[in-house]
């Protein structure tokens, strides 16, 4: 997993110098927040490696779910500092770093933010949690009243112990959690599966119904090939 | 000697509280000034000047006992140690690896002969635990590595235990078995039938000795319970009980019931996109056989109390402490995660380690813990790097020692780290080949933040991030304690006078 020491050395070095402009502006209390841009090299570095890390997660049969979850929490928070809120007022000065990334950043914030809300679909894919509730035989144990359980049991739940067979009805939603996102062009038409649209989608999930194979390749490009041309790749795993 | 009565004599540091004021001599250096052992040879002055400071210090020496596992560099991935536990007597010691293993050491009585040396753990039962299996639903292989064992409290000439990989729990028995029946009338000596015509007599068999055999049998198979990744198993005190917790839920069961379990904690959202937070730990209260604590992935941790209602998803006491602002960054929550909760063997404390730092809580005290201890701090300025290479979600292991009195928890490097909580001392140790001479005293390590690296200290680039000690365990009563370092077992003792 390590590299020689040396290759180790100096990747920290870059990432060092990255971690504390980024880390600098984060804890500086004199700056408020609001009127301050974050280096945008030092959090789309970041950003650009937190999504691979949950691509490579969710590319995993069954996700680590907890380093999904803290990655997607990071990976929210790296995104909340780079977009500016919309509630804010206009900033009086223009913003410390030369932003480099910015305009690349601006053009792709679009189809970057639809790709995260597309991840995070992935997994409800991967779950089979936002299908239309189905009537199913309740899986849960004698403890836990019949009534409670939720009408979003998914592909996953029906191996319960109180199931002894696999419902006709759950076919289609038995497959779905295999994760086919990679290659598949129905994974931006989920509204033909009939799911349940969910509080946080927004206009993130308009968007990423809206995507065809075009959209789906200038996204890849954005996140494998521009990322090459600027920084060899990182680790592979 | 009448304390301070001589010349030179140190009170401070512990002088004329320990040995003869004629068998020690003091020195200064730069340093500072040390003690040694007045007219030692050459070849132990090293011992002789740690075993003097110790004895000043009154701190504990820990010692090289035993290293079990392969010495060659290139082991398989399978003989990875993935956890280790002493049973409540601390005569068994059992550890399991990725291949799905589990191995058990027994320490040899202790001999008239051999006084100076405390009973060594050999080899007592290996088993296969739990394979590779293949979910053909999900395409999926679901790995064989044991994450968890726990023993249960010994009730009979039998021992068992709990081993559970990331879907399902297993009870095992190890038993010997020093006798077999001889002397079979439908059966002959090699165990074929007999022809029945052939039989004129009949004979009562007899039970003969037969060397030593320890056989391990599974007992119970737990499964089909777990959706998401087990993480925790803990017996209840009652002895009839225990659960096992995964991501997002914990089920209680019953030992003798293998076809349903209980579920007494479900975080699962019901939408999974609202998911932001999952149960890393989970254990039972030593003696309170209605409470039990779990860890949350954002450095939360919950009391529950199973009288309260079944469904145990509101807790009665809630333990967090306020995130410091002038610590804040993009890892903030990842490296407030809380790996491992351990309750105090009094029952009155629980401890937690998280990334970088081991905590101590106070069961009444929910707003902060009462002690912190920093075990690896000169990791802080290089979190981007350890998140590139993920090693900032590596999981790191805690452990009390019998008394409560001192902490254990694990680093990198094969750097492991003690913390006495009566004294706020606290040591870094390695586990290594190098130090592994029979009752070689194990000298502290010290790494280099920064400016002018003295000798003997290592600068935290060179830290090895590959050896990483997650896994370690502390004999019930005695000063012994095992450390895992990847696939190798080191068994510590403290000095014996």
């Amino acid at each position: 997993m390590m590299l020689s020491k040396g290759l180790k050395r100096k990747r920290e070095e870059e990432q060092e110098k990255e971690t504390l402009a980024a880390d600098a502006w984060w804890l500086d209390p004199s700056l408020p927040a609001a009127a301050q841009a974050p280096p945008a090299a030092a959090s789309s570095s970041l950003f650009d490696l937190s999504v691979l890390k949950l691509h490579h997660s969710l590319r995993q049969g069954e996700p680590d779910l907890r380093h999904l979850v803290l990655v997607v929490n990071t990976l929210r928070r790296i995104q909340a500092s780079m977009a500016p809120e919309p509630t804010l007022p206009p900033v009086p000065s223009p913003p410390a770093a030369p932003c480099v990334a910015d305009s690349l950043l601006a053009s792709s914030d679009a189809a970057l933010s639809a790709s995260m809300a597309s991840l995070l679909e992935d997994l409800s894919h991967i779950e089979g949690l936002s299908q239309a509730p189905q009537p199913l035989v309740d899986e849960g144990p004698p403890g836990r009243p019949t009534g409670g359980s939720p009408p979003s049991l998914g592909a996953l739940d029906l191996l319960g112990p109180a199931t002894g067979c696999l419902l006709d009805d759950e076919l289609e939603g038995l497959f779905e959690d295999i994760d086919t996102s990679m290659y598949d062009s129905e994974l931006w038409a989920p509204a033909s599966e009939g799911l349940k649209p969910g509080p946080e989608d927004g206009p993130g999930k308009e968007e990423a119904l809206e995507l065809d194979e075009a959209e789906l390749d200038y996204l890849l490009d954005v996140l494998v090939g521009t990322q090459a041309l600027e920084r060899p790749p990182g680790p592979g795993r | 000697m009448k304390r301070g009565s001589h010349p030179g004599c140190r009170p401070a540091l512990g002088c004329c509280q320990g040995p003869r004021r004629d068998q020690l001599q003091l020195l200064h250096s730069p340093r500072g000034s040390v003690v040694r052992w007045r007219g030692q040879s050459c070849d132990s002055q090293q011992d002789a000047l740690l075993a003097g400071i110790g004895v000043l210090t009154q701190d504990t020496l820990w010692c090289f006992s035993q290293v079990k596992g392969t010495i060659e560099i290139g082991a398989t991935e399978a003989d990875i140690i993935s956890t280790v536990e002493f049973n409540h007597t601390g005569e068994l010691l059992a550890t399991g690896d990725k291949g799905g293993r589990v191995v058990i050491f027994q320490r040899e009585q202790e001999s008239k002969n051999q006084v100076h040396r405390r009973g060594e753990y050999n080899v007592y039962s290996t088993f296969q635990s739990h394979e590779p299996e293949f979910d053909y639903l999900k395409s999926l292989e679901i790995e064989e590595k044991i994450n968890k064992i726990r023993w249960l409290p010994q009730q009979n000439a039998a021992y068992f235990l709990l081993s559970t990989n990331d879907k399902t729990v297993k009870l095992w028995k190890v038993s010997e078995r020093d006798k077999r029946p001889e002397g079979y009338n439908l059966k002959d000596e090699e165990g074929r039938l007999r022809d029945p015509a052939t039989i004129t007599t009949l004979r009562v068999p007899v039970l003969r000795p037969m060397d030593l055999m320890v056989e391990a049998t599974p007992r119970r198979v737990f499964a089909n319970a777990h959706t998401y990744h087990i993480n925790s198993i803990s017996v209840n005190s009652d002895y009839e009980t225990y659960m096992s917790a995964d991501d997002l839920r914990i089920n209680l069961w019953n030992f003798e019931i293998t076809n349903q379990s209980f579920n007494i904690v479900d975080i699962k959202p019901a939408n999974m996109e609202e998911l932001t937070e999952v149960i890393t730990a989970a254990e039972f209260h030593p003696h309170h056989c209605n409470s039990f604590v779990y860890s949350s992935s954002k450095g939360t941790i919950r009391l529950c109390d199973m009288r309260a209602s079944a469904l145990c998803d509101r807790h009665s006491k809630f333990f967090e402490e306020p995130e410091d602002p002038s610590n804040r960054s993009f890892f903030s929550e990842i490296i407030s995660s809380i790996s491992d909760v351990k309750f105090s063997h009094s029952g009155r404390y629980i401890m937690t380690r998280d990334y970088l730092t081991v905590k101590v809580w106070d069961l009444n005290m929910e707003n902060r813990p009462i002690e912190t201890y920093q075990v690896h701090d000169y990791l802080r300025s290089k979190l981007c790097s350890l998140y590139e290479n993920d090693c900032i979600f590596d999981k790191f292991e805690c452990v009390w020692n019998g008394s409560d009195s001192v902490i254990m928890t694990g680093s990198y490097n094969n750097f492991f780290r003690m913390f006495d909580r009566n004294t706020k001392r606290d040591v870094t140790l390695e586990a290594s080949r190098e130090n592994s001479k029979p009752r070689a005293i194990l000298k502290p390590r010290k790494v280099c933040v920064g400016g002018k690296r003295r000798k003997d200290e290592i600068s935290v680039d060179s830290l090895d991030f590959s050896k990483k000690i997650l896994h370690t365990a502390w004999h019930p009563s005695e000063n012994i304690i095992a450390v895992a370092a990847t696939n190798n077992l080191y068994i510590f003792q403290d000095k014996v006078n």
